[in-house]
């Protein structure tokens, strides 16, 4: 049987998206129900002096409205924080309630305040108009730079700071650069940017009052974990009486791994009212509600030698975390973040200090990327600024610093097990027709024109993560996966997996894997997610995990099948289980021509016992059935890497950037399905290329987003791009079985520096911001001196 | 309230509509074609393209009582006797599409293309789908896959 793993197998789940069969949540409508408005804040920061209803209440339609009252009387709980980070002084870290329904105090635009619940979606939102609030506004902060100068936003929380991280060796890294030639320093800004999965957030609460269940349809890449913080720390249900399912996801990129305001206050209201309600997001509220990613102002330092070598390097950082800290929005800007600044170098001496600060802005939490792309954008702007400044080639000075031997101690905290940068390097020269730049350069002269090249090489950490590890570092949860394998007694297999897809292709690539491990066909494996009823206990999909966890669950789960075949074999056959072997499907006893398919094995399982010609004794001991549970906790991060080249082409009269050419050369270890990496590498290049030529979620001093919709965020469009180049070198991650490393966020993160470093390349060296708009770039344009321009 | 009368996926469909049911609207919520999707309030992101008389439309930009009478093609009335679609086809064998939620729009908008321009260039294709946002292909292979179509069309 030919192996499915490494081929180009197309999609199980494309037919129903394709004619319309796709279920989202909002596709989803239960008998007799109500829907849900929720009232929102239109200011930054203010104290909610009195919230009346009474008009509201007598509108058409409406069924109930709750407001932070109630929420607190029934002591619902907040949303929280999943990472627990303590400060370089060891304290820990500061972090406000976050009640889903505000009561007393307001902290960003769009914190809601109530719920209204109609019988028609109309009828809410004209009640909604309704409620009155009366605020008094108070001073707002929005400044991530600013941010500790401000007035207090949460009581208690001095300078609004969460905590000052530190992680590395100050002492260190000051002697590594007094023994520096040069100081390369750097200040950037990483920009902010709201998530945009196209499907807008939605969720639809039903409450049963026989069993006293609640169900939850939501939007969510977690429906464990959402369930498990709903119940622990929301107080809604106990965990066995809420199930959460999350059907066809439209998108996540990060976005939706939190459990927001609106799940936790339709389940409990859904159970208050006895009835179902429904609520979709408006796009302009999932601009303003949604998490936002990046938002860090940081100052660098490189210490290098003449020739090029580096010797130090310093990074410091103030991360905003928005209103309230969430999730992931701790850890972004910390472990994610930290220990990937000093990128794929050698570097004896390193530190990354980071201070979290609390902003009257929408929560910054993580996204696609989290952290990494932050990192990488540090230390790759940092290098092509010592290449600029020690004139040495940018290729030639990163390979200078790659590390010679794997496994590479990585500074500060990674141990990467696999790898080869130099490789990848010089393929990425190789696919880019490095060599070739300058006589592009020149005829892009030739037209007037400006042109830039730009190379980044960047390494993540991903397929998080070890629970050990983590849970050490403050994590509140261990984050393996799970797997069931369930084989029906006429041979069809489901698989559970404890991961999500919203747009990864779980079901084909897992599908894939199973088929090659079972040696059942593909057709008949079905894979089951997105539902706490089905399957065991898992924690989603984030961080590249699905494959480098997840994955690796199921092929575990499928040796204990297999395992258990060997000795339902072995009885049938009356050999020993050390006899059988297991390939294509078939249990083979050593040296004879005695064998089983795995159907056979199956059926028996389900029918042991001996009667005429029906002959199926299980060992003694062992169980009836064919199912297997694993749980995989990997022992490691793991880590893609790869080199990126961007050129671009700069009009100097309009300062409009065009990308030229974009090439990726890529490490994922080995790859499942080559065109579903592929997918994931455009994707992830289309929102990194974004974030540095046209997105930018902007506030103004008041705390009003300026960026609240489509005609003021620039999404990235069909005619932004060029056709991208992408390849790959391959070393397979030694830490898991399948050699897999992950591919969702690479684009993410390599694509900022490579473009950002083309742009800068072609305006002289002159620093940007990103993104690189045509009037920053027209400014910067008129400090150039004009290339064909007589001297005075 | 007002009565219409559409063509819908080849049916007649008569219903009372509310002078103010955006058509988005009315085929979600009234007939339960949930196929076609709502990305946005502001007519950017074409989750929502139809074909209205045979051209694509973003129907959150058009009132049901408007098009009294007219012929609406959605997602589900592309294939024809269980036969998907070129362009459906196209998009599934090369992954024009990850999460599924812009497909239906992206679909319907490019077998627009393909009706007023048989052998359309890479740019023209570009050009064409700039009132579709998708968030998860880079377009890439979206545009491949429209050029895949245009070879079986």
């Amino acid at each position: 049987m030919a192996s499915l793993v490494g081929s180009r197998v197309e999609r199980k789940e494309d037919k129903r998206f394709l004619t319309g069969k796709g279920r989202y949540t909002s596709d989803i409508n239960l008998a007799n129900q109500t829907y849900a408005i929720f009232v929102r804040s239109p200011h930054a920061r203010a104290q909610i002096k009195k919230l009346d209803i009474s008009k509201a209440q007598k509108s058409s339609g409406v069924v109930s409205i709750l407001t932070g009252s109630e929420i607190a009387e029934d002591k619902i709980g907040g949303l929280i924080a999943g990472w627990a980070i303590r400060s370089e002084d060891g304290t820990e870290m500061k972090c406000p309630a976050n009640p889903p329904l505000a009561k007393d105090i307001v902290n960003f635009v769009g914190d809601p305040v109530a719920v209204v619940i109609a019988e028609s979606l109309e009828e809410a939102k004209v009640a909604a108009e309704k409620v009155s609030v009366d605020y008094k506004v108070l001073k707002a902060v929005t400044s991530t730079a600013d941010a500790m100068n401000g007035d207090t936003i949460h009581e208690g929380i001095d300078k609004n700071l969460c905590f000052d991280w530190l992680l590395g060796d100050r002492q260190k890294v000051k002697e590594a650069f007094e023994k520096a030639d040069k100081v390369i320093s750097i200040d950037i800004i990483n920009n902010r940017l709201i998530p945009n999965a196209m499907e807008p957030r939605a969720c639809l609460a039903d409450y049963n009052s026989a069993s006293e269940e609640i169900t939850l349809y939501t939007t969510s890449q977690n429906p464990h974990l959402s369930r498990l913080i709903m119940s622990a720390f929301g107080n809604v249900s106990p965990e066995h009486k809420l199930r959460v399912v999350a059907p066809d996801v439209g998108g996540g990129f990060g976005s939706k791994i939190n459990v927001y305001n609106e799940d936790i206050v339709c389940s409990w209201a859904a159970k208050k009212i006895n009835r179902a309600i429904k609520w979709v997001a408006e796009r302009s509220e999932s601009f303003l509600t949604d998490i936002h990613g990046r938002d860090h102002v940081t100052h660098a330092e490189l210490a290098v030698t003449n020739d090029g070598k580096f010797l130090g390097f310093k990074n410091e950082t103030i991360a905003n975390l928005g209103a309230y800290a969430r999730v992931f929005g701790t850890v972004t800007p910390t472990y994610l973040f930290g220990p990937c600044a000093t990128g794929v170098y050698e570097i004896p001496a390193a530190y990354s200090n980071v201070k979290a600060v609390f902003t009257n802005t929408a929560p910054v939490d993580a996204y696609r990327g989290a952290g990494r792309p932050e990192a990488t954008y540090t230390i790759e702007r940092l290098v092509e600024k010592a290449s600029m400044e020690l004139g040495i080639d940018k290729t030639e000075l990163r390979m200078k610093n790659f590390p010679t031997a794997f496994p590479f101690k990585q500074t500060l905290v990674h141990t990467v097990d696999s790898g080869d940068y130099v490789a990848g390097m010089e393929k990425a020269k190789q696919m880019a027709d490095y060599n070739g730049y300058e006589a592009r350069r020149k005829e892009s002269e030739s037209k007037g024109k400006l042109r830039g090249i730009g190379v980044s090489s960047y390494f993540e950490a991903c397929g998080i993560a070890p629970s050990a590890a983590v849970m050490s570092l403050g994590c509140g949860v261990g984050l393996w996966e799970s797997a069931e394998v369930r084989f029906n007694p006429t041979g069809q297999v489901t698989v559970y997996t404890g991961s999500h897809s919203h747009g990864q292709s779980h079901q084909t690539t897992f599908a894939q894997i199973a088929a090659d491990e079972l040696g059942v066909p593909i057709e008949n494996i079905d894979i089951v997610h997105g539902d706490t009823d089905k399957g065991t206990f898992g924690m989603g999909t984030y961080g590249s995990r699905s494959l480098t966890v997840g994955g690796i669950a199921i092929v575990n789960a499928c040796k204990k099948i297999v395992e258990k075949g060997k000795r339902v074999t072995a009885k049938m056959l009356e050999s020993s289980p050390d006899d059988v072997e297991f390939k294509d499907g078939e249990f083979i006893v050593a040296k004879s021509n005695k064998k089983k398919t795995i159907g056979e094995i199956a059926f028996a399982c389900y029918l042991p016992g001996v009667r005429d010609e029906m002959k199926s004794p299980l060992p003694e001991g062992e169980e009836p059935g064919l199912k297997e549970t694993a749980f995989f906790d990997p022992s490691n991060f793991s880590f893609p890497a790869g080199t990126h080249i961007a050129e671009v082409e700069i009009d100097p009269e309009t300062g409009e950037v065009k990308l030229e050419k974009y090439t990726a050369c890529d490490d994922f270890g080995r790859i499942i399905n080559p065109m579903i990496v592929e997918g994931q590498v455009h994707g992830g290049l289309a929102q990194g290329i974004g974030q540095a030529l046209y997105e930018n979620a902007e506030y103004d001093e008041t705390g009003q987003l300026m960026t609240g919709s489509y005609m003021d965020y620039t999404m990235p469009r069909a005619d932004n791009f060029p056709e991208f180049n992408i390849g790959y070198t391959c070393t397979h991650a030694t830490t898991n079985p399948l050699g897999v490393k992950g591919c969702g966020e690479a684009g993410a993160i390599a694509a900022p520096p490579t473009v950002m470093n083309a742009v800068i390349d072609a305006l002289g060296g002159q620093e940007i911001t990103m993104p690189a708009t045509a009037e920053k770039v027209w400014k910067a344009c008129k400090n150039l001196k004009k290339p064909n321009s007589k001297a005075a | 309230m007002r009565k219409v009368t559409l063509e819908i996926n080849g049916k007649t469909v008569v219903k009372e509509v509310h002078d103010n049911t955006l058509l988005s609207s009315f085929l979600r919520d009234h007939l339960n074609l949930t196929g076609t999707h709502i990305g946005c309030d502001t007519s950017q992101c074409g989750a929502c393209v139809v074909h209205v008389n045979g051209n694509s439309l973003k129907s959150c930009t058009a009132l049901a009582a408007d098009i009294d009478g007219s012929k609406v093609t959605t997602i589900e009335g592309l294939a024809t006797n269980g036969k998907m679609h070129p362009m459906q086809e196209a998009f599934k064998k090369l992954h024009g599409l990850q999460c599924g939620f812009c497909t239906p729009g992206m679909v319907m908008s490019a077998v627009d293309l393909l009706q007023k321009n048989k052998k359309p260039s890479d740019t023209e294709i570009r050009d064409w789908l700039e009132g579709n946002i998708c968030r998860c292909t880079g377009y890439q292979n979206i545009v491949a896959a429209v050029k895949e179509a245009a070879t079986k069309m």
